[in-house]
């Protein structure tokens, strides 16, 4: 696990928004050297806690006007391969994220589509036919927002204190 | 509206934001000018919006994601504007979603360990107004991530 101080936090988020800024114009702002700001950014990236970047992009204004959350539960009668439904359904180009969840559902799916019609036609023809999919159950996205999380303040109280060794992890 | 090699860019610019314009050209079989062109006119569109660093928060040592599936209380008029703006102040809320159907909101919760996680959702989430039932899911995988659209 990585440790982060107040510049990383700052570093961190203002990535999270604006990837494509530079280190010298991120150092600028925070009051580093461009080589600081360098190493400091690629100290994130090299320990993971930056894993990638994505593409931000406009899908009402591609097209697609619908996106549909589906708690999928698997059929638990025949012996269901989890590996082959995971294959499955991640190849539907439709379904943007699956998350294998513990609770009500087996999987979460993220479903994009044009519109409601062309939505029924991914649930009929590419979900509900999925080896072991069982109970579905849908809900519409109206609005989305993202939050940065626990580094977004640094003034936060209590949680940010790392307690000695009770979260393993990396 | 786009044609085929707009397309083309961003199926590829998905697949790998971090680019640079030559390669990407090379990959869509296009000139960089011509890539640059349109990359650049997709961006004054607004279709392509910009690109976010994505953060691993188990590597941050936040190795518990919850899903809060929330039903509120739809007697009280504002229950939805109160709800998120009181679920906005909590650290650890890293995404809100309101839904049509069977659940109104959706929050994605970290926490560093189950014990933290209790902390919070009997301190921060259970005391969020308008609450009329919540359902947990708590993540194992992420099997697929990448968020693309399939343009």
């Amino acid at each position: 696990m990585i440790e982060l101080d107040d510049i990383d936090r700052k570093l961190l988020q203002a990535l999270a928004q604006d990837a494509t800024q530079s280190a010298g114009a991120l150092g600028r702002r925070f009051g580093l050297s461009q080589p600081a700001s360098w190493r400091r950014i690629k100290r994130l990236q090299d320990s993971g806690a930056i894993k990638g970047r994505r593409l931000r992009l406009n899908a009402e204004a591609l097209g697609f006007g619908v996106t549909v959350f589906l708690g999928v539960k698997l059929a638990r009668k025949g012996q269901v391969s989890l590996e082959d439904f995971e294959r499955a359904v991640s190849a539907i180009p439709e379904v943007q994220t699956v998350e294998h969840v513990l609770g009500l559902y087996d999987y979460r799916l993220r479903v994009v589509a044009r519109d409601l019609a062309d939505f029924e036609r991914v649930l009929r023809r590419r979900i509900m036919t999925l080896p072991g999919a069982g109970d579905v159950e849908a809900n519409v996205l109206l609005s989305e927002e993202r939050l940065p999380g626990p580094i977004g303040v640094s003034s936060a109280p209590g949680p940010e204190t790392p307690d000695g060794g009770s979260s393993a992890q990396r | 509206m786009l044609d085929d090699i707009d397309r083309r860019i961003l199926r590829h610019l998905q697949a790998d934001p971090s680019l640079s314009t030559s390669e990407l050209a090379e990959r869509c079989r296009i000139t960089s000018g011509v890539c640059w062109r349109r990359i650049e006119k997709m961006e004054a569109s607004g279709i392509i919006q910009g690109q976010e660093a994505v953060i691993d928060w188990a590597a941050l040592g936040y190795a518990v994601e919850v899903s809060l599936r929330v039903t509120l209380d739809k007697t009280q008029a504002r229950a939805f504007d109160e709800f998120t703006a009181q679920a906005r102040k909590v650290p650890e809320v890293i995404e809100i979603q309101t839904f049509l159907g069977r659940v109104d909101v959706r929050l994605s919760v970290i926490a560093r360990d189950m014990s933290h996680y209790q902390q919070i959702y009997r301190d921060r989430i259970l005391t969020l107004p308008h609450i009329a039932d919540i359902e947990a899911l708590m993540h194992i995988a992420r099997v697929k991530r990448d968020e693309a659209l399939p343009v």
